[in-house]
C-alpha cells in the first residue's frame, strides 16, 4: 500500500482539484483530507458521514481568580507570554503546565481542549477520512496524524493499494505531519514567482524528511518563462516534472457543479491529470 | 491603524492585495508591512525590500549536566511534549518536540538542566522604497510558526498604517497574526472553495472581535454565492478584482497592481478610505 501526499507550499495552486480528480481516476484507494484547517475536498466528493469523532488534544491553563493572589510568578515564567493580567490567552497558551506546577496557591488548573472533529465518510469514489480543526485551535499536526492513522487503518483493512492525501499549504507542523513516512509527495506548483519560492521551500522540507518528490506545474501557460524556470530548477535538482496542466475555466465550472474536473469535461486538463496519475503510479511502484 | 489581510483559503490574492495597498498608500502616509506568513513569506517578492537587519528567533532547549543529574525523572514527568526522557542512567532530549517552555530546567530538583538556543527562524527588517518592511521566516524543517509571528508583531510601528499579510487557514498562526488589528480584509474568490473558506475566516475574525470586509478576486469566473453570503451576513464587499490575463501575468512576475497598472492606486486609496470610515463608525458606536 502506497501513500501519496499532495502538497504545494503556496496555497491555491490546485491541490484539491487534482486530488478530487485522482479520486475519480484511481482504483482501490482511501482518500484523506489533511488540510484540517480549511478543508475543501468534501465540496467535490459530497461525503456521507459514517462516523464523527471528537478530537481532544493539548491542554489549556485556567486561573481561578478567586484563589489567585496575583503574585505574578506564572506570568514571569510563561515563555509564550500567554498570561497577561492574571488571565490566560488561549491562543498563546501551549499547554506546557509550568504555571500549574509552580503556582504557590494552586489557583491554576489544566483543562483538556476539544480541538476539533474528525470524520470517516463514504463517497462515490470510496472512503474519505477528513477533519475540522476548531477555530483558532493549535495541534493541527496531531489532528493530521489522526486522519492519516485512520486512513491507514481503513486502507489496511480493505486491502487498498493507495492512500491519496490532500495536504495543507505551508511548510510547518501540519505539512510535516502529513508528509513524514509517505511514499511520495506530489508537489503542485504554478508558474508565479510566489509559487516558485514556496515550491523550493516545500522541496526542502521533503528532502529533510527523506520523502521522494514529483512536481506538477499547474496553469503552466499563464507564464511560460516561469514554467521553463521551474523545469530547469527541477532538472538541476533531479526532481521529475510529471505534468504541465494548462489553465482552464472548466476547473472552476466543475467545482461549482461539485464534480472532479475529469468527470466534468474531457478536455486537455482532464487528459493531463490522467497522465499525471499514471506517472504517480509509475513513480511509487517503479 | 492596523489592517490585516487574511483569507482562509490559500492563493486567493492576499499578498497581492496587501502589497498593492501598501504601495498605493505610501506616498501619502507612513506605511509598514508585516509579513506574518512565516511558512511561505511572499510579500518580499513584490516589494523587493533592502534588508538591513536579520535577527534569529530561538527556542531554549534543555542541556542536562550528567554530573549533576541523579536521573530522578522529574524533567520527563513535567514535560507536556514528551521532549525529554530518562532511561536508566541517561537523559535523552528530543529538540524537535521541545517547545522551549523551560519547565524541565525550572523544576529540576538538582539544578542539573541549563539551556541553549536553537534557532527556528529569523526576522528580517528593512525598507522597500519608503515602506517599512518586516518579515518572519520559519526555518525549513521547523514546526512552530507562532513564536516567529509573535516576534514579527513585536516590531509593529503603531504610528504608521500597518498592513499585516496573514497566513492561510483559521488556526493559531492566523489568530496570532490577526489579533490586535483594527480591521481585517478577507480576500476570497467567487468559487465554492473560496466561499467555504471565507465562512471559516469570518468566524475567526468574529471570534477575535475584529471588524471585517471582503475583497473578491478573479470576478468573472465562478458564481455569485460569495456575494450572496456577504449580503446575508451584512459584510461589506469593498473591492472586486476581475479575472484578467494581464493581472495574472503581472502577479506571476511578482508585480503589484499598484506598480503594474497605476490606475489601481486610486482604487486602493479608495478602499483605504472606506476601511477608515467603517473603523471610525465602529469606534463611535463603541463609545456610545
Amino acid at each position: 500500500m502506497k501513500e501519496i501526499v499532495v502538497l504545494s507550499g503556496k496555497g491555491g495552486t490546485g491541490k484539491t482539484s487534482i486530488v478530487g480528480s485522482f479520486a475519480a481516476i484511481a482504483d482501490n484507494k482511501v482518500l484523506a483530507d489533511c488540510d484540517v484547517d480549511a478543508a475543501d475536498l468534501h465540496l467535490i466528493l459530497s461525503p456521507q458521514v459514517l462516523e464523527e469523532n471528537e478530537f481532544w488534544s493539548g491542554k489549556l491553563a485556567e486561573i481561578d481568580e478567586f484563589i489567585c493572589t496575583r503574585c505574578g510568578l506564572c506570568g514571569d515564567l510563561c515563555r509564550p507570554g500567554a498570561i497577561d493580567e492574571f488571565r490566560v490567552n488561549a491562543v498563546l497558551c501551549e499547554g506546557c503546565g509550568l504555571c500549574y506546577r509552580v503556582c504557590p496557591v494552586g489557583a491554576i488548573d489544566m483543562q483538556e481542549r476539544l480541538a476539533g472533529h474528525w470524520y470517516v465518510s463514504e463517497t462515490r469514489y470510496g472512503k474519505l477520512v477528513h477533519a475540522r480543526l476548531g477555530i483558532a485551535q493549535e495541534n493541527s499536526g496531531k489532528l493530521v496524524a489522526q486522519v492519516r492513522q485512520q486512513a491507514k487503518g481503513i486502507a489496511e483493512e480493505s486491502g487498498a493499494d493507495y492512500i491519496i492525501t490532500d495536504g495543507p499549504p505551508g511548510i510547518g507542523c501540519p505539512v510535516i505531519s502529513s508528509l513524514s513516512g509517505a511514499g511520495l509527495a506530489l508537489l503542485v506548483t504554478e508558474p508565479t514567482l510566489s509559487g516558485i519560492h514556496d515550491l523550493e521551500r516545500v522541496i526542502g522540507v521533503c528532502d529533510h524528511f527523506g520523502v521522494p518528490t514529483l512536481v506538477c506545474i499547474n496553469k503552466h501557460d499563464i507564464n511560460e518563462e516561469n514554467t521553463r524556470h521551474i523545469e530547469k530548477y527541477c532538472f538541476q535538482n533531479e526532481i521529475g516534472v510529471a505534468a504541465r496542466i494548462p489553465y482552464d475555466n472548466a476547473v472552476t465550472e466543475a467545482m461549482i457543479q461539485g464534480k472532479p474536473v475529469v468527470e466534468y469535461s474531457q478536455n486537455a486538463v482532464s487528459h493531463r491529470i490522467q497522465e499525471l496519475w499514471d506517472k504517480v503510479i509509475e513513480s511509487v511502484t517503479g | 491603524m492596523i489592517i490585516s489581510v487574511a483569507s482562509g483559503k490559500g492563493g486567493t490574492g492576499k499578498t497581492l492585495v496587501a502589497t498593492s495597498l501598501a504601495i498605493s498608500l505610501k506616498d501619502k502616509h507612513p506605511v509598514q508591512i508585516l509579513d506574518c506568513d512565516v511558512e511561505e513569506p511572499n510579500a518580499h517578492i513584490f516589494l523587493k525590500p533592502v534588508i538591513s537587519d536579520t535577527e534569529p528567533v530561538c527556542l531554549r532547549i534543555p542541556v542536562v549536566d550528567k554530573e549533576e543529574c541523579n536521573f530522578c525523572g522529574r524533567c520527563a514527568e513535567v514535560c507536556a511534549f514528551n521532549a525529554i526522557a530518562v532511561v536508566t542512567k541517561n537523559v535523552l532530549v528530543f529538540p524537535n518536540l521541545c517547545h522551549g517552555c523551560g519547565a524541565c530546567s525550572y523544576l529540576c530538583p538538582e539544578g542539573a538542566i541549563t539551556e541553549e538556543d536553537k534557532q527556528t527562524g529569523v526576522i528580517e527588517s528593512g525598507q522597500a522604497d519608503g515602506l517599512s518592511f518586516v518579515q518572519g521566516r520559519l526555518d525549513v524543517g521547523e514546526v512552530m510558526p507562532v513564536p516567529i509571528i509573535t516576534e514579527v508583531k513585536k516590531r509593529t510601528e503603531s504610528d504608521k498604517i500597518v498592513i499585516v499579510d496573514v497566513p492561510p487557514g483559521t488556526s493559531c498562526p492566523v489568530v496570532q497574526s490577526v489579533s490586535g488589528s483594527d480591521f481585517c480584509l478577507l480576500v476570497t474568490e467567487p468559487t465554492p472553495f473560496g466561499l467555504n473558506d471565507l465562512v471559516l475566516a469570518v468566524e475567526t475574525a468574529r471570534e477575535l472581535d475584529v471588524t471585517c470586509g471582503v475583497v473578491i478576486n478573479r470576478v468573472g469566473t465562478g458564481d455569485l454565492e460569495v456575494e450572496e453570503y456577504c449580503k446575508k451576513e451584512n459584510i461589506p464587499v469593498l473591492l472586486k478584482i476581475p479575472l484578467d490575463a494581464e493581472i495574472a501575468r503581472l502577479y506571476s512576475g511578482g508585480v503589484t497592481l499598484a506598480d503594474g497598472m497605476p490606475e489601481w492606486k486610486a482604487v486602493f486609496n479608495n478602499l483605504f478610505s472606506e476601511i477608515m470610515e467603517i473603523v471610525d463608525e465602529r469606534n463611535r458606536s463603541l463609545k456610545r
